[in-house]
This record gives C-alpha cells, structure tokens and sequence, in this order.
C-alpha cells in the first residue's frame, strides 16, 4: 500500500469516527497482549503466533495480510474466542476475554460478534432464511424465539434485502452462488447486531468481481453503522479497501 | 429453538438413520404381539381356571373327607363370614368311567366329584359351562327333554362349527336309543332266548313293578340314572377342522367306578346317565372331571352316618366376595385348621405351576426380545457417530455462532429421542394392528404355508387370544426410548466435545 493510499484511509476513517462515536474514539475496542498460540504436528510442536500485539479501534476497518500459513486465521479464530492462545491476553471494551468461561464466550460470540468464513459456512439444512436467523434461534429458546418470531423474520429479511438477496429466502444453501452465500453469512453475522465483525478470507473463495461487490458492501457496513471489521486476507487488492492495513510474518504483527 | 429444527431437518434429510431405528421398530412390535398373546392366553386360563376351581378350596387331606360339613362351614364362616360369598360342599374321588360306543366299551381316568347342584354355581362359573340353557339358569341332574346348544355358547365368533349331534342330545335321543335297544334284543337274539313279550312292552307307569331286586325292569325309554355332568372333552374329540363329535351325548347312560370309603376301599360302581356337559375351555378340566350329584356319591361310597344321615364330604369350595385378598383369607383358615388334616389352597396355588411357567416363559421372552433392541442400541450408535462425523462442520459453525456444548449435545439427544419416538411409535402401531388382526394374520400364514398356525383342536380356543395391557406397552415403548437415548449419548457427548477451530477447519 503506498502512503497516498494509507493517508487516504486513514482520513476517511478519522473523518467518520468523528462523525459517529466521539465517547470510544480513542478507545481501543479490541487489544492483544504478546498473544502466542502453536500447533501439535504429531511430536512436532508448530509454533503459529509468537507474540501479537496489535489494537483495533471503534469503528475500524483493518485488514490483516499474510502469507498463507502465517497464522491469520489462527489470530482471528483468537480473537473470536473460538480458540485459547496459549500465552498473552485479549482484551475486548477494555475487559480481558480469553480466558473467559465458556458460557460467556459463547454469549459474546452470539451477541458481540459476527463472523464470517471463506467457505461461507452457512447450515446446509436450513434455508437462506433460516440461517440468518440462526444465531437468534441460538440465543432464545423455543418459546422466546416463537414469540418474537415475527420482528426476527423481518429483520432478517430487510437485512437479505440489504445485501441483495431478497429473492432467494428460501433457497437451500447449495442453491446459492458462491457470492450469494458469502451475502447470506454476512446478513447471517449481521443479524445480531454485532459491534465487531471478524472476517476470515471473506473474498477467497470467489471471483475478482464478486470479490469487490463483497468488500464494497463491508465497507458500507463500516461506514454506515460503525461496525469494527477485523479482515484477514492474503489478497493485497482487497486488504487495500480497508482503512488500515498490518501484516502478519512469522507469527508477529508488522505494520 | 435451533436444536428442534435442526432435529427435524436431519430427520427430513437423513434417511439412513431411519434405517437404523428398523430393528427398534421391529422389536417393539414384536414385544408388543408377544406379550399381548401370552397376556391373553394367561388371562384366559386363569379365568378358565379360577371359574372352574373356586376361590378358596378347603380340603380334608384323607379320601374319607371330614365327617360333617355344616359345623365345619359355620367355622369357616365364624372366621371369615364377612368375605364369604358363598360355600359348597364337595366329595372328590379318583374314579374310572366307562361307556359304549358302538360295540365297543370305552374307559377313562376321571375325577368323580360330588357336587350340590344348588350351591355349586354359587362358588364357580360351573353353570355357565353347561350346554343347556335351562341349566345354565339353574342346575338340575335331570334330562332335558332337548334343546342342547348346538353352537358354543361361549365364543362369541360365529365361525365355531356347529356341534350337530346335540341336536338331538335328551330324552329324544334316549327314547330314540332305548328303542333301538330293544329292537335289538327283541329279534337278533329271538334264537337264544324264548321270545319274552312282557318285559318288551312299556309300562304306562315307570314306578309300576321298580324293585331293587328286579333292575330289568328299568324302563331306559322312560326313566334316567342319576344325572352326571361330564367334561366335554371325555366323550368328544374335535376334527382338525375344529368340529367336535361325541361318542356320547346328553342321554346315553354311562358306568362309574370308584372306590368306597371302608377299609379296605372296594370297588363299587353304578349307572349314571349324563345329563349335560361341562366345558370351562380348560382342556385338563374338561377331559378329567365327572360331576354327580353328592347325596348319591354319599351313599354309594358309604359316607352317609345311618345313625345320624349326616354325610361325609372332601372338600369345601369357598367363593369370597369380589375384591377380597384369597391369600388372607386362606392364611387365616389355615391358623385355624391344623394343616395335618386340612388343606387350604387358593385357586392361585392349585394352578401355580402352570401360572408359574407361563409367567416364566413371558419374562424370559421378554428378556431376549429386549436384548434384540438393545442390539439395535449399538446400530444407532454406530450411525450417531458417522452422522455427528459428517456434520462436524455444522457443530463448528454453531459454536462459532455462540451455540453451547450443551445446545450442540442437546440437537443430537433430541435426535435420537424423536428418532426412537419414531421407531417405537411405528412398532407400537404396527404391534398393535397385529395383535388386533392377529386372527386373520394367522389364517393367512396358515393359508399360505398350507400349515395352520394355530391349531383349534389342541388349544380349545377358536381364535388366538390377546389381551393388551397399555402399561405393558408404554413400559415397552418407554424402553425401546431409552435405549434409543442411550445410544446417542456418547456421539452426542463427541459432538459436544468438537472443538470449535478443529470444526470449521474440517472439509
């Protein structure tokens, strides 16, 4: 990314932060601490991150890039609770969260956070729907969810509307193209109204064109409602949307 | 709320899991029509028996009996007069019948027993095991004139055969008989004996010329025996079509021999004429037992006392109120009678054995049936496993979406719960048509084997009986649940344990 580019995220993003949230701007919404994570490879211990420290703040749009293999993904899998690391904290509202219990990391996984997955991962049994309203069907139980059944289906709905898929309700996943699905997992991770958006390789399983539309719509999202997107990518063109851009080599943050 | 749907759609979508609840479906149907049938043929036998046998069963443990009945009944009444419905006194003896058919004499093993015919149907269904319907109102050892049942009066299917030769059971028959006889001896045997036509002509009245000296004077066309009661199947046989033929009916006279009750016993033996039979559907009944009335057993055996003309009896047969405890009632009398002399049983204790067996052969059927879902268990399990492998991805993705182990555990419990609801549903209905055409199944098979099934002529039923017992099926249901429960526990505890990462990273 050369300067102009970098100088040109960044104004965009202060220019919105200054417009949106003046009470986090400067706070930093997610932090890591010296984060170490590695992998058992039969005897072999695979060392993945050796002591990340980065912050994300409110309302930023980062983009980490890496070499496949580089731990990217093992950082974002950190960063939504989904894994432990094996050293080092996370700290998310200025609150430690990896070493939570596992009912609370569950509950901000559901309330906090969305994700979304290079292979979509969207529930092959369910309809575009439904899948949306997953996480929400996760959160309540039977009776609760029934009872507010109706506000969920159309929030569900504006939100598929939102990314262009408001013809395809009721279409199985394996009906859906490869962009109509990673649309449908960001409405999915959109539904629960989530301050932090984790995407991992959001755009690596799909065409150049495709691709852009996907990135273009997070970053409406960004700028539209605020919403902190934390991207791992190895695709430079794409990482180059975002407002900041680190680098992940060898397992440490480079910016 | 995710857990039901998601239940419900790999119901929807996975097929082969269906096909490993068969074997549960299977089994507990299959539960189900075998303890219906055993139920139903248990049921049916201690009905059968506890009408034939009484409630409670008082007995003197000698052959010689107990000297007076009246002052051993008020006893037995002083100690359980409140539960008593009815007593009935009784004289049993081993006895031997004999009979002609055609030209030949046939002899049985019997139990002669001694009955009041006015008390004897208050203590057991005795009268409504009677082939005529007058006797079935009230007992009588006279011959009827006609007017035997022709159809079983018991089983409510029309499809028993009729019984043709009763038409024509009674006084018709033994008039018709007596002639017979009499046109026999009168001219086959004109050679050897002077023609006697005195002896050949009736007499107008049957008291007229009756002396003990003179028995050929006894007028078969016009006068009876004592009336004898016979099991139905002493003098029947009934034809692999379920047809019943007697070799002798109401009317035909028949010899009976037993012992008497001096030391040392004789032989005695008398004329009886069998007035109606007895059918309790209990083939060891209905091929054993000969009931005469007990005053002429009394004399005949020497129990009558010529000073007082109080008889001896065996046996006091005791109905007790319905709803009384049987085993109470017989404790206390047996406190109260020294058991040297007396035996107390109840009809339970009569037929143990055979209840026993039954109920030993339906445990341990039941017992390998429950093994056979059991083994289904294990076909769940493995199927579990192979559906929680494939939809290891899912789980991750749930996690990933704040899903719980517990949630993630609970979509696979739910699964096998609706999966055995499912399999033990349709076993449940499927077992309970069965049991409903389980008649018709039968003659099928039977039709199609060329082999019947079920054999009318053995088991002294028209059709299979079967009972259901809704506790027994929901116990069976609830079983074949929990099996299928148990069996996804462990991959439901795999999928649980899935960790998140791990999860997604599967492809």
């Amino acid at each position: 990314m050369s300067n102009a580019e970098m100088t040109m995220a960044k104004t965009r993003h202060d220019r919105f932060a200054a417009a949106g949230t003046e009470h986090v701007e400067h706070c930093d919404q997610l932090r890591t601490i010296d984060l170490h994570k590695s992998y058992r490879k039969g005897p072999v211990e695979v060392p993945v991150l050796r002591g990340v420290d980065m912050e994300v703040r409110q309302g930023e749009f980062l983009a980490i890039v890496g070499q496949s293999g580089c731990g990217k993904s093992t950082l974002l899998h950190l960063l939504g609770t989904l894994d432990a690391p094996d050293r080092g904290e996370i700290h998310y509202d200025g609150r430690r969260i990896d070493n939570l219990p596992a009912t609370e990391r569950d509950h901000l996984r559901n309330r906090r956070f969305g994700m979304i997955f290079q292979f979509y991962h969207l529930l092959p049994e369910l309809n575009t729907l439904e899948n949306v309203l997953a996480p929400l069907m996760i959160r309540h139980g039977t009776w609760s969810f029934l009872s507010r059944r109706r506000k969920y289906r159309s929030q569900a709905k504006e939100l598929l509307e939102m990314v262009g898929l408001g013809h395809r309700l009721k279409h199985r996943p394996r009906e859906l193209s490869g962009g109509e699905m990673q649309r449908a997992a960001i409405a999915r991770a959109l539904v629960v109204q989530p301050r932090l958006l984790l995407a991992d390789e959001p755009t690596g399983n799909l065409d150049q064109s495709t691709g852009v539309e996907i990135i273009r719509i997070l970053r409406a999202l960004n700028l539209q409602r605020n919403l902190t997107i934390v991207m791992v990518t190895h695709d430079r063109s794409i990482a180059d949307q975002a407002d900041r851009i680190v680098r992940l080599v060898e397992g440490r943050i480079e910016e | 709320m995710y857990k039901l749907l998601l239940c419900w759609r790999y119901l929807r979508t996975r097929y082969i899991a269906l096909a490993s609840i068969i074997s549960v479906t299977l089994g507990v149907a299959t539960m189900i029509v075998v303890n219906s049938v055993m139920q139903g043929f248990t049921g049916e036998m201690q009905n059968r028996i506890r009408g034939a046998i009484s409630d409670v069963i008082f007995e003197a443990r000698s052959l010689g009996g107990m000297p007076d009945y009246e002052m051993h009944a008020d006893h037995i009444r002083k100690i359980a007069g409140d539960r008593i419905e009815a007593l009935s006194p009784m004289v049993v003896v081993p006895a031997m019948l004999n009979f002609r058919y055609g030209n030949n004499w046939i002899t049985r093993q019997v139990d002669l027993v001694g009955i009041d015919e006015q008390s004897q149907s208050n203590v057991s269904d005795f009268g409504k095991y009677l082939q005529h319907p007058a006797n079935r109102q009230a007992m009588s050892f006279d011959l009827h004139e006609d007017g035997y049942d022709v159809r079983d009066h018991q089983s409510v299917a029309e499809e028993a055969p009729e019984r043709k030769q009763m038409a024509y059971a009674g006084w018709k028959h033994r008039r018709e008989a007596a002639r017979i006889r009499t046109f026999q001896r009168q001219y086959l045997r004109t050679e050897k004996k002077a023609p006697a036509p005195s002896a050949t002509s009736p007499s107008a009245d049957p008291f007229a010329g009756h002396s003990v000296v003179e028995e050929n004077r006894f007028d078969p066309a016009q006068q009876q025996h004592a009336g004898a009661v016979l099991g139905i199947a002493l003098t029947s046989y009934r034809t692999p079509e379920g047809e019943d033929r007697f070799q002798a009916v109401p009317g035909d006279d028949l010899k009976l021999t037993f012992p008497t009750v001096g030391q040392p016993p004789k032989a005695v033996s008398d004329s009886f004429t069998i007035v109606d039979f007895y059918e309790s559907k209990m083939s060891e009944y209905d091929s054993k037992f000969v009931f005469v009335p007990i005053r002429k057993l009394q004399e005949l055996r020497g129990m009558i006392d010529p000073t007082t003309g109080v008889g001896r009896i065996n046996a006091i047969q005791i109905r007790l109120k319905p709803g009384t405890d049987g085993e109470a009632v017989r404790d206390e009398l047996r406190k109260a009678f020294p058991p040297e002399l007396y035996c107390v049983s109840t009809w339970r204790d009569k037929q143990g054995a055979l209840l026993a067996a039954v109920d030993m052969e339906t445990r341990i059927l039941n017992i390998l049936l429950f093994l056979i879902i059991a083994v289904a268990g294990f076909g769940i399990l493995a199927i579990f496993y192979m559906i929680v492998v494939e939809k290891t991805r899912d789980i991750g993705i749930l996690k990933s979406l704040g899903a719980s182990s517990r949630g993630v555990m609970g979509i696979f419990l739910g699964y096998g719960l609706s999966l055995g609801m499912i399999g033990s549903g349709v076993g449940m209905v499927l077992g309970l048509l069965f049991v409903h055409y389980i008649n018709e199944i039968a003659d099928f098979i039977g039709w199609l084997t060329g082999q019947p099934v079920f054999d009318p002529s053995i088991y002294y039923f028209h059709e299979i009986p079967a009972v259901v017992l809704p506790w027994t099926v929901f116990w069976i249901v609830f079983g074949a649940l929990a099996i299928a429960v148990l069996a996804s526990i462990l991959p439901a505890r795999r999928a649980a344990r899935l960790h998140p990462v791990e999860a997604l990273r599967y492809e």
